[in-house]
């Protein structure tokens, strides 16, 4: 599918925004490339992708975080430099984040003028609170000026993101996967607010990886793959199968070689397993499934729909509220990190250089962070150096970690070789059941075709393994069957030669 | 020309011994730049206080009675930045041991034999600096509380106490009105060494080299070192992180309490004004120059002890404030904070590209 300018039709209403041929790239990764954004006033336009698909890069580069490394912006036909969000505020651009930007000790209206251009020594808080209180009953926003920010609830919080841009005159909203943190309540709410803003002339682009929200939500749709755009399309005239089909497309696949699908007993099993975040809402939401010895269980998913939740409760770093976690019929429901990794649990986890290295710590240390409680690494308490070393050493030429020394400080490696380090521990103490977080994420493509082989060859060798990962390649190449994951509930429990729409359908939530 | 900051491909061994090093001279020039605006000659003032340090066997044995809490202390404060747990209070710590031991010297003696009247003193000091150091390691692990603020307030807490008590009931009733407690009986003296250098000088040594073992050989030292480090992925690798900041606590208030029980037993032997000049501060500084390695402490202790006591003599010499000692002291934290950046990153010039460079050169000319 081409994108090109056919789809414009004459009727349209004036266009406000236009991004063209931007281009953005960081070391080893090109986020954008040459993408072409269009933005009608009163209208809707939804930025659909994967993670990783370059939205988030996009609208950062709309704001002023990012400087593009080509292509221009036109505003109202002319041409515009962002440099900063300043600049793009100024422009009637604001952005509510992933990660909402406000002040949690300070009220509703300290935050909406926080930072804002032209500010007295002593703001008339009154007249801030006033015109607050007009433009949340306008818009439906609900939101009352005097309260602190620690004692909104995540939805209040966003309200008060779009009620600080509102305030400051923004004509372009942009949201960044604004409903992934809401109930269906308050997305209902959202979308009412969007609504009122547009039937004013106001115009709003989102972010979001959610089928039904794109069909629910916008009047235009642009999908975004691997940083190029994919396909434009009228929200009109396409379907959630067509969107998912875009949205995943198809890829070259490794070939990875895999013995025959041979499972033995049963290694893990999770029995009506419930989680609560400290809101009280379900985390993971009635869990019942078992891997087999000789299989691998991947797991689809959206980010952030209960997947690392998962495998943090097997792991031992949560706690579940109810249900039961079994490990070859023992039940290991609670038990602390060390009882899993004592009864063979291996981690690969899903933030590697936050949870899985010591960065200031060398190569052989880190790779006998598991081995180091057990002789022969260590003989009365203490560590003997030169197993240490023999063992870094047989690890590094096994797995061909590239590294200057084995005294050299993890830090230093790449994230392939991070990575490849992380697997040479957990594999080398695992017992009988590995689970792998995104083990391939952000990984060049000589060595995610390594991390897959040795999950493979785990799989072969007869052990269970649970991988959670955002990339449907991988999921289909190496699982043998395959769990999508939605809102903490397992949604779908397939085999991993179902088409990638189907798949993709799930992810998105419909069934 | 332009200077920026390279990261390194690995950690620079030579930036990290040069930094402490060079940030002792940096601190030596910005002194010398203070003292000569005050028309001081600061070539007299160094010499001078080398001379009152280290210039004698008696001036040395001084400063080794300076370095003797210093160590322990400095000690006490890298077992717990060792975890990235800011025990501030090393000072409170030592009091506490002060505290500790001279309840036992004056009130045990009556019904310990003599033999152990020592002994049990160091061990009760030991034990009263680390319930003051365990005291905020349980409220940390617990309920989260930050170990910084626990741990300075803790400092004012034991030293109005002591204050408290040998002026109220600790004071000697044949004292004549002296702020004080009456002497220790002598079986509850630290035997000296040379001068009024006493035997925990043997203490410092001998933990130190225990705890070097322990840091750098142990299985214990190979966890403080994960937690330190990365606390989360500590966490995943099924290291239990909260008994793990308990006990190194426990350990580091207990080297501290030794130096307090130390220094009551071993130079006034009797509970009185000035048990600590400021050492469990002085020890931050000291613990963060020799980068937690407890063999760096001895010698950068006594080398900080030398300020102290040739400040003294400076001021008795000179007339310059004592205090001239301390801020030197201070000054090389600075640098060293700065410094510590040369053993990830290092200076690269480069050149501007001459098509820039060109026009302005035309343009002088």
């Amino acid at each position: 599918m081409k994108a090109d300018d056919s789809h414009i039709d004459k009727n349209s209403p004036p266009m406000i925004l236009e991004m063209r041929g931007i281009t953005k790239s960081f070391p080893g990764v090109t986020a954008n490339d040459n993408v072409n954004l269009e933005l009608f006033k009163g209208e809707v336009l939804a930025l659909l992708g994967e993670n990783g698909a370059g939205k988030s890069s996009l609208m950062n580069v709309l704001v002023g975080l990012y400087r593009p490394d080509a292509g221009d912006i036109y505003v109202n036909g002319k041409k515009v430099h962002i440099h900063s969000p300043k600049d793009s505020m100024e422009l009637g651009i604001g952005m509510v984040h992933q990660n909402f930007k406000l002040v949690d000790t300070m009220t509703v209206a300290e935050n909406v003028i926080l930072g804002e251009q032209e500010q007295r020594f002593a703001p008339k808080m009154k007249e801030v609170s006033t015109r607050i209180r007009e433009i949340s009953d306008h818009y439906g926003l609900n939101v009352a000026p005097d309260c602190y920010i620690s004692e909104l609830s995540v939805g209040e919080r966003q309200r008060v993101e779009i009620l600080k841009l509102i305030y400051r005159g923004a004509e372009i909203l942009i949201l960044d996967e604004p409903t992934a943190v809401l109930t269906p309540q308050e997305s209902q709410d959202l979308y009412k607010t969007i609504r009122q803003m547009t039937s004013e002339g106001k115009s709003a682009i989102f972010i979001t990886h959610k089928m039904d929200e794109v069909i629910r939500f916008s009047d235009w749709v642009r999908v975004l793959k691997k940083g190029k755009l994919a396909a434009v399309k009228r929200t009109a005239d396409t379907t959630p199968t067509e969107l998912a089909r875009l949205m995943v497309g198809r890829e070259v696949l490794f070939n990875i070689e895999k013995d025959e699908f041979k499972p033995g007993d049963t290694i893990l099993q999770l029995k009506n397993v419930e989680l609560k975040g400290s809101d009280g809402i379900k985390l993971l939401d009635n869990l019942n499934f078992e891997i087999r010895s000789g299989e691998i269980l991947g797991i689809a998913g959206v980010a952030g729909n209960g997947q690392v939740e998962l495998t943090e409760i097997i792991t031992g770093l949560r706690t579940i509220d109810s249900g039961s976690i079994l490990l070859n019929e023992r039940d290991r429901t609670n038990k602390s990190p060390i009882e899993m990794i004592k009864s063979g649990v291996s981690h690969i986890p899903s933030d590697r250089v936050a949870m899985g290295i010591v960065g200031d710590m060398s190569v052989a240390n880190n790779l006998a962070m598991k081995g180091y409680r057990e002789k022969p690494i260590i003989r009365g308490g203490i560590l003997r150096r030169a197993r240490i070393l023999d063992l870094a050493k047989r690890m590094i030429s096994v797995f061909k970690i590239s590294t200057p020394s084995t005294n050299t400080h993890v830090k230093f490696l790449s994230g392939g070789n991070i990575q490849k380090t992380i697997l040479a521990r957990e594999i080398d103490a695992c017992g009988d059941l590995l689970v792998a977080a995104y083990p391939s994420r952000g990984l060049d493509v000589g060595a995610t075709e390594a991390v897959r082989t040795e999950i493979v060859k785990q799989r072969d060798a007869g052990r269970a393994v649970l991988l959670v990962s955002e990339d449907l390649d991988e999921l289909v190449s190496i699982s043998d069957r395959i769990a999508v994951m939605f809102e903490g509930k397992i949604i779908g429990l397939v085999d991993s030669n179902t088409e990638h729409e189907k798949i993709g359908l799930m992810m998105a939530g419909i069934k | 020309m332009r200077i920026h900051f390279e990261k390194r491909k690995t950690y620079s061994a030579k930036a990290s011994v040069l930094t402490p090093v060079i940030s002792f001279l940096v601190s030596l020039i910005l002194t010398a730049v203070m003292l000569a605006a005050v028309k001081i000659n600061p070539a007299e003032v160094y010499a001078a206080m080398f001379r009152g340090a280290f210039g004698t066997w008696r001036d040395f044995s001084e400063t080794l009675v300076k370095a003797i809490p210093l160590i322990l202390t400095s000690l006490g404060v890298a077992t717990a930045f060792k975890l990235k747990f800011w025990n501030i209070g090393a000072e409170g710590q030592l009091v506490l041991g002060g505290i500790g031991a001279s309840w036992v010297a004056l009130f045990a003696s009556a019904w310990l034999p003599p033999a152990i009247l020592l002994p049990a003193a160091i061990i009760v000091g030991a034990v009263a600096g680390s319930v003051w150091a365990g005291v905020p390691a349980l409220l940390k692990v617990k309920l989260g509380v930050d170990e910084t603020l626990t741990t300075l307030m803790l400092n004012y807490v034991a030293i109005i106490a002591y204050d408290g008590i040998y002026t109220g009931p600790w004071r000697d009733p044949d004292g004549f009105g002296f702020p004080g407690s009456a002497m220790f009986p002598e079986a509850a003296w630290l035997p000296r060494l040379t001068g009024r250098t006493h035997a925990g000088l043997i203490f410092a040594l001998i933990i130190a080299a225990v705890l070097w073992f322990a840091f750098y050989k142990t299985k214990w030292g190979f966890e403080l070192q994960m937690i330190g480090n990365n606390k989360k992925a500590a966490r995943v690798l099924g290291v239990n992180i909260g008994r793990n900041i308990i006990i190194a606590l426990l350990i580091s208030g207990a080297i501290s309490g030794i130096a307090g029980a130390c220094e009551v037993t071993g130079i006034a032997r009797r509970l009185q004004q000035g048990l600590s000049l400021g050492y469990g501060y002085t020890a931050i500084i000291i613990a963060w120059m020799s980068r937690l390695n407890p063999a760096v402490c001895i010698p950068v202790s006594i080398i900080m002890a030398g300020l102290l006591v040739g400040g003294d003599s400076v001021q008795i010499m000179m007339g310059v404030p004592s205090a001239m000692g301390q801020v030197m002291q201070g000054m090389i934290l600075f640098p060293m904070l700065a410094g510590s950046i040369f053993s990830e990153y290092r200076l690269r010039l480069s050149r501007d590209s001459a098509a820039t460079a060109a026009p302005t050169e035309g343009g002088l000319a």
